[in-house]
């Protein structure tokens, strides 16, 4: 309980001011396209040169947990998802969106951000020596399988058919091995400057979910707009705290895998939303809605998404071992006061990570204050005629893009990207089976590859890949994931055949 | 009125002329960062510039612009061909990386297309183990490796980087096989691989071990230099000590550097004024507290070594 004799040093006015001006800020960051958490956080870096360590670790802490959550404003509001975490809310918040129910989506996002994220951070502040061991207890093999448990995801995710599904999966895996690869030390499928360093991941994304958007729209052209005309339900947050409450399962599933697969060094934070999200579903009578608009989906995918911040610090402050880029830039803040993570940080200078991460917590509340207040007033965006909506988003998509990294490269892969998989859309392909190889497949081909040089000098493949607890374990859920597609593939078209044969 | 704007014009002109030489500089300055924020490289270019605003430094603010992938190629190569030679946009250099990025192919530089400024950081490699590890000293290691050839499993960030040629040095030196393992994600991935004893040893930077023997996860048996660091590991024996023939050659060497073509009113002012900005206390101070080794040289003398890399690298990398 020694953290909470440190709570004193965040209710100070400058702790409490620049707490807070993090947080707006994050949230404005965040729901802006383009600006991902780790650019927000590194943006912030020289602002903590000239403040206390303690006073900047907080302003750092309240702009990453609250960059996380804003993502899900541009995610719900524009299908434009901010970053990786956020691409599973795009699912089925933006379906909501479109219906008029976008303050609904906003309201059970920011409440399902705040469980998750509180969740998150407890187990930081209580377990962290327990959870540092799990963290390293993934190797080269175990972040293999762990990729493939992935891979299992991408048939079912976001689209009916299974097939489809794999094939855009693999559209995404192919893309992923475009550019220099660091461990081969050869190019691939680089016949464009633009391309050497591979494709980057935010210009994707926001290539492939908002630009069919965009030409979808241009496409209707101005007649449609007026009659689109939607209105935009008001929905008292009573509603939200009620229909969360009534959707426990989906909170439950979102935290615990977000903050279990958050942990994991280089992973988590990128696939922990999409994970959560088939995990609900799968466990969900009402599994045939999701995709469609369903709060669930929603529910599951943000919890998990901030659950994630949480864990995913507990290795850069035990070992020193940044998790995630964010996490890199937060040891850079760090280390400027001189403050070196590591087993005894918390002996060493309990005045700094402590208010830190007290300061998470109390971000999180701020967090869903301020975005439960935006809620009603963004989602009157969905009013916006079709005929503006379109260059706006078309605008924030190129400004988003060209920002990552100062590049017109990255906004011609955007635009490339975006404008196949409008075309792709129209077969029926989705957008998110296709960022998820993408994501997946560096992750399992450089784990493939260094865990085959270890094994060829060590144990050999097989006993390397095939062995050990956590191995088996992964590889037991990868096959009843699968199998579990398989059962739910072959019990849906047997209803469809009985349907159809009864006139 | 077309008389009056080719008047102005030439006025302009005229003015811009002027300005380039003397009133350089008149506008925030650009450094390119091949590498992504929270890396080392990222990390100390923000240090060593964030005084360039003073009135004795640069007198305008120097502004960070991260292009990362593919181990720098990304950046040097769109440095090397999009740059404007115009003193305002400045870019961050790792030595050996880009010089033996250039030497294996596949990219659009080479050291005569940059001109460098001055130096600012040498980050030796360093030998490190876990902390449980049986192996106490580089003997050890060596004896371990002469008995079970290829067997020894360790890691470091990348491919034709610096701790990929203290590898190629240490095999060559000992006459051992080893299997390296180069890992994604910079030297963050691979120290990480060594706390998790995922490989039996590594080569990472002597920063991030220092900190990392701080906190108690690895021990450190060498470093790839030819004098100990008497600043941060006055302990550790250089790996000439342990009886290894390894010099320096694998110590990355971080500076300021601009494209070819740029005038040489301008590249004799920043080389003029950019090393006393890096020797500001306030940076100093900085660089110390992050665990980051210190080490300016001036124009002519980095010229020098990156002529001397260049040779030698030429000459390791030959038979790969």
């Amino acid at each position: 309980m020694e953290f909470l004799t440190y709570f004193g040093d965040v209710f100070t006015v400058p702790a409490m001011l620049l707490l807070i001006g993090g947080t707006i800020g994050g949230l404005i960051l965040g729901a802006t396209p383009g600006l991902s958490p780790t650019m927000a956080v590194a943006l912030l870096i020289p602002f903590t040169f000239q403040l206390e360590a303690v006073h900047g670790l907080i302003l750092l802490g309240a702009a990453y947990t609250s960059t996380v959550a804003g993502g899900a404003v541009s995610a719900i509001l524009l299908k434009i998802p901010g970053a990786p975490a956020n691409i599973a809310t795009t699912l089925d918040g933006y379906e909501m969106a479109r219906r008029g129910q976008g303050a609904r989506a906003l309201q059970l996002a920011f409440l399902a951000s705040l469980v998750g994220g509180l969740i998150g951070v407890a187990l930081l502040i209580f377990l962290t020596p327990v959870l540092a061991e799990w963290a390293l207890a993934f190797g080269p093999s175990e972040l293999f399988w762990l990729a493939i448990l992935g891979v299992t995801i991408i048939g079912s995710l976001g689209t009916s058919s299974v097939v489809k599904g794999l094939l855009s999966g693999c559209i995404g895996l192919w893309l992923a091995t475009v550019g220099f690869d660091d461990i081969l030390g050869v190019q691939r499928f680089v016949f464009h400057s633009s391309l050497s360093g591979g494709i980057s991941i935010v210009p994707a994304l926001i290539g492939l979910f908002a630009i069919p958007q965009v030409i979808a729209m241009f496409a209707d052209g101005r007649s449609s707009s007026s009659i689109e005309a939607i209105s935009v339900e008001r929905h008292p947050l009573s509603r939200a705290f009620r229909e969360l409450l009534s959707r426990s399962r989906a909170v439950v599933i979102g935290t615990v895998s977000g903050s279990v697969i958050g942990l994991i060094p280089g992973i988590g934070g990128q696939i922990a939303g999409l994970v959560a999200y088939d995990q609900a579903r799968k466990v969900s009578p009402e599994r045939d809605k999701f995709g469609t608009g369903h709060p669930e989906g929603i529910i599951a995918a943000e919890s998990a998404n901030n659950a994630m911040v949480g864990p995913s610090l507990v290795p850069l402050l035990t070992l020193s071992i940044p998790g995630s880029p964010t996490a890199a830039v937060l040891l850079g803040g760090l280390l400027i006061h001189g403050i070196f993570p590591g087993t005894d940080l918390f002996d060493n200078h309990p005045h700094v990570a402590w208010p830190f991460i007290n300061s998470m917590l109390i971000g999180q509340i701020l967090m869903c204050v301020f975005g439960l207040y935006v809620a009603s007033l963004a989602a009157r965006v969905a009013l916006v005629p079709k005929s503006i909506m379109a260059p706006i988003v078309l605008g924030l998509a190129v400004f988003g893009s060209y920002s990552v990294q100062h590049s017109m490269g990255d906004v011609y892969v955007m635009a490339a990207l975006g404008t196949m998989m409008y075309f792709l859309e129209r077969f029926g392909f989705s957008a998110a089976p296709l960022v998820l190889g993408l994501i997946l497949g560096p992750i399992a081909e450089s784990n493939f590859i260094q865990g085959s040089l270890i094994a060829e000098a060590t144990v050999g493949s097989f006993a390397y890949f095939f062995g050990g607890a956590l191995n088996l374990l992964l590889i037991a859920i990868v096959v009843a994931s699968v199998g579990y597609s398989l059962y739910a593939e072959l019990r849906a078209r047997r209803a469809g055949n009985a349907e159809r044969g009864t006139p | 009125m077309k008389q009056v704007l080719a008047g102005i014009a030439l006025v302009l002109a005229a003015l811009v002329g002027t300005v380039e030489a003397d009133e350089y500089p008149d506008r925030p300055i650009m450094l390119m960062v091949s590498y992504g924020a929270g890396g080392a490289t990222d990390f100390q270019a923000r240090i060593v510039t964030m005084t360039a605003g003073n009135e004795d430094a640069l007198g305008v603010p120097i502004a960070i612009i991260n292009k990362p992938g593919a181990g720098g190629r990304v950046g040097w190569n769109w440095f090397a061909t999009e740059a404007e030679a115009d003193g305002y946009t400045l870019a961050a250099y790792n030595i050996p990386h880009f010089v033996a990025q250039s030497i294996k192919g596949g990219v659009e530089y080479s050291k005569d297309s940059f001109e460098p400024i001055a130096n600012w950081g040498a980050d030796p490699a360093v030998f490190i183990v876990g902390k449980d590890s049986p192996f106490s000293s580089m003997m050890d290691v060596i004896a371990w490796a002469e008995e079970n050839p290829g067997k020894l499993t360790f890691s470091g960030a990348g491919l034709f980087v610096g701790h990929h040629i203290a590898a190629l040095q240490i095999e060559k030196a000992a006459g051992v096989t080893m299997q390296y393992v180069p890992t994604k994600g910079g030297g963050a991935a691979a120290m990480k691989a060594v706390i998790a004893g995922d490989v039996m040893a590594g080569i990472n930077n002597l920063s991030d071990a220092y900190r990392a023997r701080e906190a108690g996860n690895i021990k450190i048996l060498a470093v790839a230099d030819i004098q100990r660091n008497e600043e941060f590991l006055p302990d550790v024996p250089t790996m000439m000590e342990e009886g290894l023939d390894v010099d320096n050659s694998s110590v990355n060497f971080r500076g300021i550097m601009v494209p070819k073509g740029t005038s040489d009113a301008i590249i004799e002012k920043l080389a003029a004024i950019v090393p006393e900005m890096f020797m500001n206390s306030r940076v100093l101070g900085k660089m110390a507290a992050g665990g980051s080794p210190v080490h300016v040289m001036n124009r002519e003398e980095v010229l020098a070594m990156w002529e001397e890399r260049d040779a030698y690298l030429r000459e390791l990398l030959k038979d790969l």
